[in-house]
């Protein structure tokens, strides 16, 4: 999930001590993820495969479209599955279509994957998006994972100086995880608070800085352009920064958020997404016209409100939840 | 908002129009496009559906077969139709007839539950209400210190009792100081929360049964997608809301979630959130968006926002100045912030009929920037020179572009165009109405091209 470096090993011991801790933690959004959604295989054999015929492809678009996941990958989909049930390479039966259409939808899903670059030292980490997808809540969760399961050192930087008490909210997400926050004044440069933070962690050795940077529509061209100068402000000081930009889309986004990763991916290069809020009723589709359209993968899904609701991105078991009732 | 549905209604009934005779396939093809088109704008797939249906029933019916322009008229039941599955021509909020009125937020995380609260209770302070707001959100960090800084810049009182207490205490508690220190609103801010959340859905339904408020309101987001319909059926269970706000709507989201809202709950949106400051904030006109959306423009929305903008004085005094041949580039000034105070020019323009279909100009990218330069160049004239442009000469155009970090050039086009203006308005004032020529010399040193309309 993490690409550590040569940090990797000297933490070992850290991971190790909280290795028995995490089986708990996974096993408990385990039980989470299948209370709210009952993402069960059987369930979309039942509903979506018991015949094969032209109704099943249509409602397999239904499905796949109220997922989200657009019209444009939802047709793609379908017609690849179709044509090779037509052609006989996989048999018309109704686990092995399922079954295929499952493989499919996991290597749509995992186009262009890569682990979270974070081996250079310090790393710097930039998180952007719309507002009120998660941004503030995703770096709290990041920095948790970082500091208090790997034992790292951690800064964060309060980037949002726009809407009220942005950095307030981090500052106490910065207490739970541990980690240290270099902030300016509310309406400050966003580009110097992210400087200062470079700055302290190469002064203090931190192996981590996490820029926060204040939601944005991508319509606003001024914004976009302020967020691209932040970048740039980072890479002058450190050439190869951010080594990862996030982009955090909230699951209930609907064909926008195709729009909203490509704008972004323009302004500041977008390494990965960042899927929120996957703990409602809403299934995320997007994510694969993301990634199909564009190659940004997802790289981390957000399940709820506490710290450890983060975990890495599954393409198998989020394609199996995209078609769950 | 909506300009990419727009953009494919029109190309497909602009075919269908056309023809002037409609034959079953016809209809058959528009419905394709315009179920693929809700569908991209995020209209739930359900709603899509029976919308279809329904408007190919009418559009094969007597009334337009029979018409003389069927194309015509399905444009009419088409816009008939979105305007009636958006809530038809929309409501007012219910206010108390004694004691505060009182209205609920509620929402998902992230729909903008807080920025909308005052934002609202600015729209109603300018209505010269005294506005309260109650900080109801205990859990998500400095959601309290938001709604403290954001309320008060909006002119409300902000009620808060930190983050210990339970919310619906803290509700009931705002309510009765609301009550004694004689507010008119109330607005009751709540944490976000998801609609399966048993727990704090149950903590909405309580804080509804202590406030007994007049109005709930559903916050949604634009942006999102086919689940907006679950999300929205759950929260009338839990909350019994009464209407819907739409935030970001600035953005370039379809806005679909807002057409299925509405069908599926029979809840009118009463507003909109339409940009990042606390006055882009504009009651919801259901019938005047379903017309924008097919391209008919939203001139009545535009007229009212100049209304509300354009001080009555000013523009008696403007007409007298334009009819003497007054007009000076310091009133030109003045009448440049007051259509900027209205929103972003690119906004306003969506409200023009027409505009939709002129590519040219939805694709001119309107340089906010370029009116900061002429205010800056303006800025940078003395009294004298903004009363008379004609004394400015070659020393005096170097020290306005020096003071306002411009070229000589730009001071130049700006002079020209303003003298161009002049002459225009001398020919409005004595009744003569511009030609497009003159318009076009106006808007650009360059005569623009005559757009050819359909």
């Amino acid at each position: 999930m993490i690409d550590l470096g040569s940090r990797a090993s000297a933490n070992d011991s850290a991971a190790a001590e909280a290795a028995p801790e995490r089986r708990g933690v996974f096993k408990r959004l385990r039980e989470s993820l299948s209370k709210s959604r009952q993402a069960l295989t059987e369930e979309i054999s039942a509903s979506l495969f018991d015949r094969i015929d032209d109704e099943t492809w249509e409602r397999l678009e239904e499905a796949l479209i109220l997922a989200d996941a657009g019209a444009p990958t939802t047709a793609a989909v379908v017609e690849r599955l179709e044509h090779e049930v037509e052609a006989g390479t996989v048999p018309a039966d109704g686990v092995a279509v399922r079954d295929r259409l499952i493989e499919i939808l996991g290597e749509v899903a995992a186009t262009g994957r890569a682990p979270i670059d974070l081996s250079a030292d310090p790393a710097v980490l930039m998180m952007v998006g719309v507002n009120g997808t998660g941004k503030t809540t995703t770096i709290g969760k990041i920095a948790w994972h970082l500091s208090k399961e790997m034992g790292l050192r951690v800064i964060l930087a309060a980037g949002d100086t726009y809407r009220a008490a942005a950095a307030e909210q981090l500052a106490e997400w910065a207490e739970r995880a541990g980690a240290e926050l270099i902030r300016g004044q509310e309406g400050a440069d966003p580009g110097a608070v992210a400087f200062d933070a470079i700055a302290a962690a190469q002064a203090r050795g931190a192996d981590v800085v996490i820029v926060d940077t204040a939601g944005r529509l991508h319509t606003q061209d001024n914004l976009m352009e302020e967020l691209a100068k932040v970048r740039r402000v980072i890479a002058k000081q450190i050439p190869e920064a951010p080594h990862e930009t996030l982009i955090s889309i909230d699951a209930t986004t609907g064909q926008n958020g195709l729009r909203q990763a490509k704008v972004f991916s323009e302004a500041v290069a977008v390494d990965g997404v960042v899927l929120t809020k996957l703990d409602g009723t809403a299934k995320g589709g997007i994510a694969l016209a993301i990634a199909s359209d564009l190659g940004i993968p997802v790289k981390l899904i957000g399940v709820g409100e506490t710290l450890e609701d983060l975990r890495p991105f599954d393409p198998a078991e989020y394609a199996t939840a995209l078609l769950a009732e | 908002m909506f300009d990419q549905l727009s953009d494919r209604l029109q190309s497909t009934l602009s075919d269908v129009r056309s023809r002037g005779k409609l034959s079953e396939s016809d209809v058959d093809a528009a419905m394709r496009e315009i179920r693929l088109a809700l569908l991209e704008a995020d209209v739930n797939f359900k709603v899509v559906k029976a919308f279809t249906k329904t408007l190919k029933e009418r559009c094969l019916g007597d009334e337009v077969m029979q018409s003389l322009d069927p194309g015509q008229h399905v444009v009419k039941i088409v816009n008939e139709e979105l305007a009636t599955l958006m809530g038809g021509s929309g409501r007012e909020l219910a206010m108390a007839s004694s004691g505060p009125t009182v209205i609920l937020m509620a929402g998902l995380q992230g729909s903008g539950k807080t920025t909308a609260c005052a934002k609202l209770a600015m729209h109603l302070g300018k209505d010269g209400k005294d506005v309260a707001i109650a900080a109801c959100d205990v859990y998500r960090p400095a959601a309290v210190d938001q709604l403290v800084t954001v309320g008060e810049r909006a002119g409300a009182h902000v009620y808060r009792q930190g983050t210990e207490r339970d919310p619906v205490d803290i509700a009931e508690w705002a309510l009765q100081q609301a009550r004694t220190e004689r507010r008119d609103v109330l607005i009751v801010d709540t944490a976000g929360r998801l609609h399966i959340d048993r727990e704090l859905m149950g903590e909405l339904a309580r804080i509804r049964q202590k406030t007994k408020p007049h109005d709930v309101l559903l916050v949604v987001d634009a942006m999102t997608g086919q689940d907006a319909v679950g999300v929205a059926e759950s929260f009338a269970e839990a909350a019994e809301f009464d209407g819907v706000v739409m935030t970001k709507l600035d953005g370039d989201a379809r806005g679909g979630a807002a057409l299925s809202v509405n069908a599926v709950t029979g809840k009118p949106i009463l507003f909109a959130s339409t940009g990042e400051k606390l006055e882009n904030f504009d009651k919801f006109h259901p019938d005047r968006m379903a017309q924008r959306i097919l391209g008919m423009g939203d001139v009545l929305s535009l007229i009212e926002k100049a209304e509300q903008q354009v001080d009555e004085k000013q523009a008696v005094d403007l007409q007298k100045k334009l009819e003497k041949d007054q007009f000076t580039l310091e009133d030109f000034l003045q009448q440049m912030r007051q259509v900027r105070k209205m929103g972003p020019i690119s906004g306003l323009l969506g409200m023009l009929p027409g505009m939709g279909a002129m590519k040219q100009l939805k694709n001119a990218d309107i340089d906010e920037g370029e009116l900061d330069r002429v205010e800056a160049i303006i800025l940078s004239m003395t009294p004298a020179e903004r009363a008379n442009p004609g004394v400015i000469n070659g020393s005096r155009r170097k020290r306005i572009a020096n003071g306002s970090g411009t070229k000589v050039q730009n001071v130049n086009q700006l002079v020209k165009q303003f003298d161009q203006m002049r002459k225009m308005m001398r020919s409005m004032a004595t009744g003569k109405m511009p030609d497009q020529q003159q318009l076009a010399q106006m808007a650009g040193a360059a005569p623009r091209p005559k757009i050819r309309r359909r």
